[in-house]
């Protein structure tokens, strides 16, 4: 689809670390039972994974899924299988209470790398961004300045963030400036 | 004169030379040195004016204390006013003035005002200036605001050339102060496993202790100091930050911390300071304390410093502040400051004692290096203008005889220490007075309280009272140790390091010097010298009834300069407290609030200035508007084109223009910041039913309907399209700026209220793309683009309906809804595919002359059409019923949200103000925006009578004529009167009442 554009146009920055804009990714809210073994049947079937826990986030090779709220979910697949992703949910959990919605466009998507990761990310939020605060597997949702994001690391060094699509731009900028050379306080 | 001494100087690095500017004179300086130092090091010693005398003064203090030496440094984007001098480091290039005098610092026409100092006691302004009323707005402030004050604020053409930023710590303990108790607090807790924090405002670690000569372990106080920050360095749960400042703690254990990163090197890139924001679980306040001044009379003359201060610059810069030194003291400490001078090769003429016997070792040192000491004695007075020339001496228990004179061109003074105790009083720490040491010490019994009601804050060393050094260092190892248990973690042995320093005879309370002073002398002594505040100010204050310190202060200004009183608050309240036979508990201090000394205001935004300063959210189709003439205004967070400029076009041509053309042709609209919120669920319709005045459970798969919410108290809040996606589903959009704030409001509700009614909500509103094309010629667009899998027809899809499919390739769901009145298909698209499907309508549309239209364009049809918009007809007191709304307002429903409140005897008063439209008598003349309806007469208040208010007021292009919309007592009944609306200038406009849908009436345009 060579007409789909991302909110921050495919920028990256190289300064303190590595700012990327990674893209449109699939991506579907999920609200229902989490604790119900059709939904974890309904996960497993749509992204190949087995429920996260709380704040937790799980990566694999058909997709991803976190955990968002007590009975919220967000799964995360290619672009172009979201709609499929969404199907599979529905069939999945037919008879059930639950909602199933792509988010895919609504979102912007951003990877870090470095070794400042946590550091750039620390300028923003205020959630704990030490190693013990955030250990990998686990995704905060806080905010980053005056804006909501979620972020996990996916490894030491390698972080990706989510904000909603229409400040994209404004957190790409925000991140760029973050991220300018020399300016980490070596703490964490 | 004040020199730079051959020898010492322990921070400075006499190798490394730094040049820099004072009033213009190019002066020199070494690295290491603050302003202060090196100005003093220049003879410098007088640095400014103060606020309301424009007095001469010098500097008094070594540290953030300081409440004279306020100087402007740099220009342009790097001005800032106000910087204490004591706490720039210097540097390469440094440009620093002096502040509040006119037309020079020697020369100061202001200074006049000290003559007059008789006429200017306490509480002078609220005396003088409180009759006539209006002669303060237009004679005595603008008069005062530029007699009195510092440093003028920077211009407003001059953006901060600096950036600034936030960092979010978290810690198990927080040690404030890197002095030896902090360090050996640090040190403890460290090394138990907390993860530690210590901050230490200047740039380099270790307090007082070198400066005092105090031995650790039989060592000089530096060697321990060196070992442990090379020891905490080691530990890797234990971090160092130099530079910075704890600013204030606040609840829950939270703290700022102000890092100064550039400011001592301004060609260093980056942020100039850094807000830390710290969790911590403990904080351990090793802050200190502060050396007060002794009252006696002309303490304010250039010369006249803290003793403390002037062994610093001996000691650590290499400064002397004078050849001549007198020493005035209460207390053993300042013999230090006599010894350190005298070993520096200076002279000390006397050392004046208010004690009646001072024997211990400090005395009997400075004796045996033959210095004269005179005990029971005080200053009578000081005498010099704008430097020091002499001090008198007399008794300090008479009324201030002078019985001596002794030439002199310094005065050292102290007045015994307070503990810095700021931090722990920010959040509530309570002090007690302990009368042997005349101190407000922290009351460990009454700490600031944390979420589980033990205390979150301790204090260490020096600022809990502990003034001998053995006693500090053995209090910061025992804080950190209680800390770091409190956290978790067990304490370890502790570091057996013992500090020792001579031993000191006990104060003695001097709060008047001396004693039984004059009326007189009290005029010349000075509490408060940024503000003025003398000793009889505050007597004036008690004797005129002022008994609460804190309105003293308020009366007086004690206190009340950048400096918050740091020297002059204890004296102050202690000369109250002798005023109203009070003991000095009684009276008590005033609140110490955050921060302890001013921080910036560019680290208190942090990174959020310039196009950081506030979100921006951006439609799919932003950057497309931006580079299309675009002419933005906030909606929102978000930016909207109001019209789409042509070159050359006026706002107003633009705007008509687009009207026109859609009206005639065909016209593209980017509506995607409208809300879309999916609710879903077995109880979607009922819950929809309660959030809408009417009715939406009945509403048929693949229909919309326009609905209104209201809050609990009846008035309107959003309104909106409601689609039916399928039983379950429902797709409720909402205004631009509600989205959140709606989907908020119902996830209140079934959280809250109806937390059993299956419903889920998703805000699905950045998912889509909202383009709508409207006009005559819309279909005919749509039809070109190409359209795959559902029927855009009119009888494949009817004016409310919509269905899902594709249009030029792209995933589509045309919504056929009007907000215009024509001809009109609102379709939603994935937001990351918006651009590719308005470009291929724009490619379509061409040949219909297609274009597309703003924001004020769409207000302007949709007042045409009579349609209200939330914001404009609706202001928070608005209900349906006002706006002839009633058609939507169900009268099956058991409930809505706002039923109840409909009913209220306010609700259905029969005179409320109600939507009526207005065309003028002169069809040209287009009535302010807010204007009042007048009746010609004047309530008892001697305003008019105002029967209604314009709550939407354009010209429309369409009819050639200005058209608006009001809220007007009885409206609907008085269709075809004319009224009054007021303007500014006192005329009024005539404008008919009109049925306020001035367009089609039947829509039969929207409806082919």
């Amino acid at each position: 689809m060579s007409n789909v554009i991302s909110a921050a146009h495919g920028a990256s920055f190289d300064g303190a670390v590595r700012v990327e804009d990674a893209g449109v990714k699939g991506m579907i809210t999920v609200r229902g039972d989490l604790s119900s073994a059709k939904m974890a049947k309904a996960v497993k079937s749509a992204v190949g994974l087995g429920m996260p826990d709380a704040r937790g986030v799980k990566v694999g090779t058909k997709g991803g899924v976190a955990w968002m709220s007590p009975d919220e979910l967000i799964l995360f697949c290619d672009y172009a299988d979201a709609d499929s992703v969404v199907a599979k949910l529905e069939k999945a959990l037919k008879g059930e209470h639950f909602l199933a919605a792509d988010v895919s466009d609504a979102r912007a998507l951003f990877t870090l790398t470095g070794d400042g990761v946590r550091e750039v990310i620390a300028k923003g939020t205020p959630a704990d961004m030490s190693v013990e605060g955030l250990p990998l597997g686990e995704m905060r949702r806080s905010r980053l300045g005056q804006v909501a994001v979620a972020f996990w690391l996916t490894e030491e060094g390698k972080l990706e963030l989510v904000c909603f699509r229409s400040v994209g731009q404004f957190v790409y900028e925000w991140l760029v400036n973050a991220a300018a050379k020399d300016t980490l306080p070596n703490h964490l | 004169m004040s020199t730079r001494l051959q020898n010492g100087g322990r921070l400075i690095d006499r190798s490394q030379k730094v040049e820099f500017n004072w009033n213009g004179k190019r002066l020199q300086g070494f690295k290491g040195d603050t302003l202060a130092s090196a100005l003093l090091a220049n003879d410098q010693v007088l640095v400014g004016r103060s606020f309301k005398y424009h007095r001469p003064r010098g500097i008094v203090a070594a540290g953030p204390e300081e409440p004279n030496a306020l100087v402007a440094l740099g220009e342009g984007g790097k001005y800032e006013p106000n910087a204490r001098a004591t706490t720039t480091e210097l540097f390469d290039g440094l440009d620093a003035k002096s502040q509040n005098h006119w037309p020079t610092l020697e020369f100061d026409v202001g200074a006049v005002n000290k003559m007059m100092s008789r006429f200017f006691p306490a509480g002078f302004y609220y005396k003088t200036f409180i009759a006539p009323r209006f002669a303060w707005k237009h004679v005595f402030e603008p008069i005062i605001r530029k007699a009195a004050g510092l440093g003028p604020a920077p211009k407003a053409e001059d953006r901060d050339a600096d950036t600034y930023e936030y960092f979010y710590a978290h810690c198990d303990v927080l040690v404030v102060g890197g002095g030896i108790a902090g360090l050996a607090a640090a040190l403890q807790a460290g090394q138990s496993g907390a993860k530690v924090l210590l901050l230490e405002q200047y740039a380099d670690i270790g307090g007082r202790a070198p400066v005092d000569g105090v031995e650790i372990d039989g060592k000089p106080a530096q060697d321990w100091i060196d070992a442990t920050v090379k020891a905490l360095e080691a530990l890797p749960n234990v971090r160092v930050r130099t530079r910075t400042m704890g600013a204030g703690v606040y609840d829950h254990g939270y703290a700022l911390g102000y890092e100064r990163l550039t400011d001592h090197a301004p060609k260093i890139a980056g942020p100039r300071h850094r807000l830390w924001r710290i969790r911590a679980k403990q904080i351990v306040t090793a802050t200190g304390a502060i050396e007060r001044p002794l009252s006696f009379a002309g303490n304010d003359i250039p010369g006249v410093m803290l003793a403390g201060a002037v062994r610093d610059y001996a000691v650590n810069h290499g400064v002397s502040v004078g050849d001549r030194v007198a020493v005035a003291t209460n207390n053993d400490d300042a013999y230090r400051t006599a010894i350190a001078l005298k070993e520096a090769g200076l002279d000390v003429p006397v050392i004046i004692d208010a004690r009646p016997v001072a024997d211990g070792p400090l005395p009997t040192k400075a004796r045996e290096m033959g210095i004269r000491v005179e005990t029971g004695k005080a200053v009578s007075s000081v005498y010099g203008g704008k430097r020091v020339t002499s001090v008198g001496i007399c008794s300090q228990a008479g009324e201030g005889t002078k019985t001596d004179e002794v030439a002199c061109d310094a005065v050292a003074m102290s007045g015994g220490w307070s503990p810095v105790v700021h931090l722990w009083s920010h959040c509530g720490g309570k002090l007690t007075w302990d009368t042997d040491t005349a101190m407000f010490r922290p009351d460990p019994a009454r700490p600031p309280l944390g979420d589980n009601g033990e205390g979150f804050v301790s204090v260490a060393g020096t600022a809990n009272g502990h003034l001998d050094a053995a006693a500090a260092l053995a209090d910061g190892f025992a804080a950190g140790d209680a800390a770091a248990a409190v956290t978790g973690y067990k304490s370890v042995v502790k570091d057996a390091s013992v500090a020792s320093a001579e031993a000191e005879a006990p104060i003695l309370p001097v709060w008047s010097m001396p004693q039984g002073m004059s009326k007189k002398l009290q005029m010349k002594t000075w509490l408060d010298y940024q503000n003025d505040v003398k000793v009889s100010d505050v007597r004036l204050a008690a004797q005129e009834g002022y008994e609460s310190v804190e309105h003293t202060k308020r009366y007086t200004t004690l206190g009340m300069a950048t400096d918050q009183g740091k020297l002059s608050n204890i004296n102050g309240l202690a000369v109250l407290a002798d005023s109203l036979n009070a003991d000095i508990p009684q009276v008590g201090t005033t609140t110490f609030r955050p921060p302890y000394h001013p921080i910036s205001m560019g680290a208190i935004g942090g990174e959020a200035s310039r196009h950081l300063f506030k979100p921006l959210r951006r439609s799919p189709i932003h950057e497309w508007t931006d580079a299309n003439g675009g002419f933005w205004e906030p909606v929102g967070d978000w930016r909207r084109p109001y019209c789409y400029q042509k070159d050359g076009e006026s706002v107003k041509d633009a705007v008509n223009r687009e009207i026109l053309q859609t009206r005639d042709s065909v016209s593209i609209l980017d509506a995607s910041t409208l809300g879309k919120i999916i609710v879903k669920g077995p109880d979607a319709g009922k819950f929809l039913d309660m959030l809408y005045t009417n009715m939406m459970s009945n509403l048929k798969v693949g229909r919309c309907r326009y609905g209104l919410m209201c809050s609990e108290n009846g008035f309107l809040s959003d309104d909106g399209v409601v689609a039916r996606l399928d039983e379950e589903t429902f797709l409720c959009h909402t205004t631009s700026g509600g989205s959140d704030r709606i989907h908020a409001w119902m996830e209140e509700w079934l959280q809250t209220e109806w937390w059993d009614w299956k419903v889920y909500t998703a805000n699905v509103t950045e998912q889509y793309a909202q383009i709508a094309i409207v006009g005559p010629n819309a279909r005919k667009v749509i039809e070109k683009m190409g359209v795959e899998d559902m029927d855009v027809s009119a009888e494949g899809m009817p004016f409310m309906t919509f269905a899902d499919g594709k249009i030029a390739g792209i995933q589509a769901r045309p919504f056929r809804i009007s907000f215009s009145g024509e001809l009109s298909y609102e379709i939603a698209v994935p937001a990351a595919q918006g651009q590719a499907f308005w470009d291929a309508a724009l490619a379509a549309g061409a040949e219909f002359g297609m274009t597309p239209y703003g924001t004020e364009a769409l207000h302007v049809m949709r007042a045409e059409k009579g349609f209200i918009m939330i914001g404009d007809e609706t202001d928070g007191t608005v209900i349906p019923q006002d706006l002839n709304l009633h058609w939507a307002i169900s009268k099956k429903k058991e409930d809505f949200l706002g039923k109840r409140a409909m009913e209220r005897p306010d609700m259905v008063r029969e005179d409320r103000w109600r939507l009526v439209g207005l065309e003028t008598e002169d069809p040209n003349v287009v009535i302010p925006d807010g204007a009042y309806a007048v009746d010609g007469t004047t309530r008892p208040n001697g305003v008019k009578h105002m029967i209604g208010r314009i709550t939407s007021t354009y010209f429309s292009p369409t009819l050639k004529r200005s058209i608006a919309m009001a809220l007007v007592e009885h409206g609907p009944e008085r269709m075809g009167e004319t009224i009054k609306f007021a303007r500014v200038d006192g005329t009024t406009i005539n404008a008919k009442i009109v049925d306020p849908v001035f367009l089609d009436k039947e829509g039969a345009r929207q409806n082919v």
